[in-house]
């Protein structure tokens, strides 16, 4: 393919590439993203390519490896187009059904998604609950898009944003377009966009730099990395028109370590936009010049932050320093830098292509557009989901997420991640909306939500987050480094029962310090889990506190497995067998079994593989066990 | 003598390893980061003798290394088993009950997280998040995702690598 020289040239290709031959063929999107990988999308991919194949259909039919299609519960999800027609949990062996089917122009009824609830048969994606109420304006074309293939791009009208910004919009106008839509940063604070981009256009320094952070490393959060597998180059592309916008020459994509699958397609979309002259100099021959590379990081939350970022891409460890200085004034090698997160990027070229009218009409008074969030945890159609800003987290999680597995009652969810909350039912009806959100304690941040359900510990999920805050703290502020250090040893004495009311009374004065003294943000926001979590679920505190119990049944140390002597079969040894503890389950074949509770470990094993005909074990927490549990002395 | 040459052998090959590293970045400080990921990736581990190699061949101080080398998770000093488990102990997976895996795992295996097996087969490890949330909890080995781990399902998972 020789380079674009011109924007004429990009509309001519796409032109070509519409009216071609097998451009009507009817397409078979397998969906390839992460999840769909531990399911085995790859095998699935390739019986379809076979069964195309094998039947001659060439022709008519295209197999297509997608990014994630977001319904990640019920994968390896495949769509076919552009009837929309979903299958849902694909085997390879229902290749050959499906394609005689779609080259039938039908539909194979049996194997079409169905609905967990109503178990109905749903075909088409717009009738399935979990997509009805989205608004899939960035995540959509992850549906149909090989994100290896920049001409698959441009088909569906990639880079036409960039061409009208390079062919008469001045810098200045991208910035008002991208101000007036009233789009804010998707990584956490809700920064405004158009006011970063209009500081570093301002700042004095040449060359200037934009930067996509993909060091996606809030727990339960994995949209920037759907995005940057799906669609890189919709990412490129905003990227291309913010470096017009702000002045920049050079671009850098930040991605984290723990995402090979979005760098390798970060790597090859850079690749191939510069062979068809979308990078480089002279873009599609203008006077614009611009040019991306991959950073990859190694494994370092903190490094998510702005000024770490920009300390790890010059190759030192990624710590952050004090922001005297916004990086859009001084930032890589210490000239003007844009940093937006992926999602951010990505709506970019859309409010060029529709206007900041467009964007505008979506969302609340202050949070515009839509946000993608992850849908995890306790909740029935896990997976990734776009909405319109405003709805309420009620929606989300009944509405799109199908409500709460096995009948269990919704307990909490945690929202933003380490520096998010953790609210409980009450706070339910809140709209999606950076300050109503805020206003509850906790945060929009990148858009991980984790739901809990009465059988999750609140207080243990708590003590995770302090875990991992503690293990990611850079350590360079005392109110971060021991700030830290004590929460997370009070958490490890709450759960393990070891802490009495006075280490609760003392959590405040520390959190205080945090928020108020530490170096940068992730310090300051730590403490939200803990505080919102002490404001919505003081009684299972006290359970662990005063009554040294758990309520959920979760933290191991206040716990017990036990076994029924009623309900033990003699026959069974299918504990014995599966317990990976040696000597932790007493007798054998023709006795009933106990757990030696010295041993026991509280891994879960016995209960799970106990026949459900029997279900002898239970989980005990501070009640009194009955007489059939009670260990017998041997 | 057969040690001593084994080393030099070694040795070589650590060379060879690194200046190709420096080449592909055209020897630029600056892509340190990008060099040793890429010496981890092949040497599975950062040897003393690898870091003394690139500080000489960067003309950078030894401690610069050191200091990136520790400060990431993703380079390790200490050599790694032939499979690395990693219990992805994110805020979804632990919701799901990671705990319970990571238990299993350690009683299975015989060592603590962090740990390798004396007979340098497995390396056990948690990770937070690898962005895999939707099929909790998720358990890693070398580049294979295994999704809704449970407890059970972990000794049969260690099986499949022999």
């Amino acid at each position: 393919m020789p380079r674009l020289a011109s924007v004429a040239d990009l509309e001519a290709l796409r032109e070509r590439l519409r009216t071609a031959a097998d451009a009507g063929r009817a397409r078979i999107a397998v969906c390839t993203g992460t999840a769909c990988h531990a399911y085995g999308c790859e095998a699935v991919a390739d019986a379809f390519e076979r069964a195309v194949a094998e039947r001659g259909l060439a022709g008519t039919l295209a197999v297509r490896r997608t990014g994630c299609h977001g319904f990640c519960e019920r994968g390896t999800w495949v769509a076919v187009h552009p009837e929309d027609t979903c299958y849902d949990r694909v085997d390879p062996a229902d290749a050959g059904r499906i394609v005689d089917a779609v080259a039938a122009g039908a539909v194979a009824e049996d194997l079409v998604y169905a609905d967990p609830v109503s178990g109905a048969r749903i075909a088409r994606a717009a009738d399935i609950p979990f997509y009805r109420r989205q608004q899939r304006t960035v995540l959509g074309p992850n549906r149909w898009l090989d994100p290896g293939d920049i001409e698959d791009y441009v088909r569906g009208g990639g880079y036409a944003a960039l061409a009208r910004v390079l062919s008469g919009m001045r810098p200045e106008e991208v910035i008002a377009a991208v101000g007036a839509a009233g789009l804010r940063g998707r990584g956490g604070a809700g920064f405004p966009t158009g006011a970063k981009w209009e500081a570093a256009r301002r700042a004095g320094g040449a060359p200037k730099w934009v930067v996509v952070n993909c060091d996606e490393g809030d727990p339960g959060a994995y949209m920037d990395r759907s995005l940057m597998e799906g669609n890189p180059h919709a990412v490129l592309e905003g990227l291309a028109i913010g470096a017009y916008a702000v002045g920049a020459r050079g671009g850098v994509m930040y991605v984290r370590w723990e995402y090979p699958l979005a760098t390798r397609n970060a790597d090859r979309a850079i690749v191939q936009a510069r062979e068809y002259g979308l990078l480089g100099e002279r873009v599609l021959g203008t006077d614009f010049a611009f040019d991306v590379r991959v950073h990859r990081g190694a494994g370092a939350f903190v490094s998510g932050e702005e000024t770490a970022m920009l300390a790890a891409i010059e190759g030192r460890p990624g710590e952050p320093s004090l922001k005297y200085v916004y990086p859009a004034e001084r930032g890589l090698h210490g000239k003007p830098t844009v940093i937006n997160n992926v999602e951010t990027w990505a709506n970019v070229p859309l409010i060029v292509e529709r206007g900041p009218t467009w964007f505008g009409s979506l969302g609340t008074a202050r949070s515009k557009g839509t946000k993608i969030f992850s849908l995890v945890g306790k909740v029935n159609n896990t997976g990734l989901v776009e909405v319109p800003m405003g709805m309420t987290l009620r929606e989300l999680v009944y509405d799109v997420g199908g409500g709460i597995p096995r009948g269990r009652r919704f307990k909490a969810l945690q929202i933003g991640g380490p520096s998010g909350g953790i609210v409980g039912e009450e706070a339910l009806d809140t709209p999606v909306d950076f300050e109503a959100l805020t206003a509850i304690g906790a945060m929009m941040g990148s858009g991980g939500i984790v739901v809990m359900d009465d059988t999750t510990c609140v207080v243990a999920a708590v003590r995770d987050l302090v875990a991992f805050c503690h293990d990611e703290v850079c350590g360079k502020c005392v109110p971060g480094r021991e700030g830290m250090r004590l929460l997370r040893g009070w958490m490890d004495d709450i759960c393990a029962g070891r802490a009495d009311a006075s280490v609760l009374a003392r959590v405040p004065d520390v959190t205080e310090v945090m928020r108020e003294a530490s170096l940068c943000a992730l310090c300051v926001t730590a403490t939200n889990p803990v505080q919102t979590s002490l404001r919505y679920f003081s009684a299972e505190y006290a359970a662990h506190v005063e009554g040294r119990r758990c309520p959920a049944k979760v933290c191991p140390d206040l716990l017990e497995y036990r076994i029924s002597a009623q309900k033990c079969d003699v026959a069974c040894t299918a504990c014995l067998q599966n317990c990976p503890t040696e000597g932790a389950i007493l007798g054998r074949k023709g006795t009933r079994k106990q757990i030696d509770q010295e041993k026991c470990v509280k891994c879960g094993v016995c209960i799970e593989v106990c026949p459900t005909r029997f279900t002898a074990v239970a989980k005990f927490s501070g009640e009194p066990v009955p007489k059939a549990f009670r260990t017998v002395p041997a | 003598m057969a040690e001593a040459s084994e080393y030099e052998a070694a040795l070589a090959e650590i060379r060879a390893g690194v200046a190709r590293a420096v080449a592909r970045h055209r020897g630029d400080p600056g892509l340190l980061i990008q060099m040793l990921l890429e010496l981890q990736a092949e040497f599975r581990w950062l040897p003393e003798e690898l870091i003394a190699e690139l500080a000489r061949a960067l003309g950078v101080p030894l401690a610069r290394i050191y200091r990136v080398a520790t400060f990431y998770k993703a380079f390790s000093l200490a050599p790694k088993g032939r499979h690395v488990l990693r219990v992805c102990t994110g805020a979804a997976c632990q919701v799901r009950g990671a705990a319970l895996v990571v238990a299993v795992a350690e009683q299975l295996l015989k060592v603590a997280r962090g740990e390798t097996t004396p007979d340098m087969r497995w390396t056990l490890e948690t990770v937070n998040c690898v962005g895999c949330c939707p099929i909790a909890p998720v358990v890693l080995c070398g580049d294979d995702y295994h999704g809704k781990v449970t407890p059970a399902a972990v000794r049969e998972l260690l099986a499949k690598y022999a």
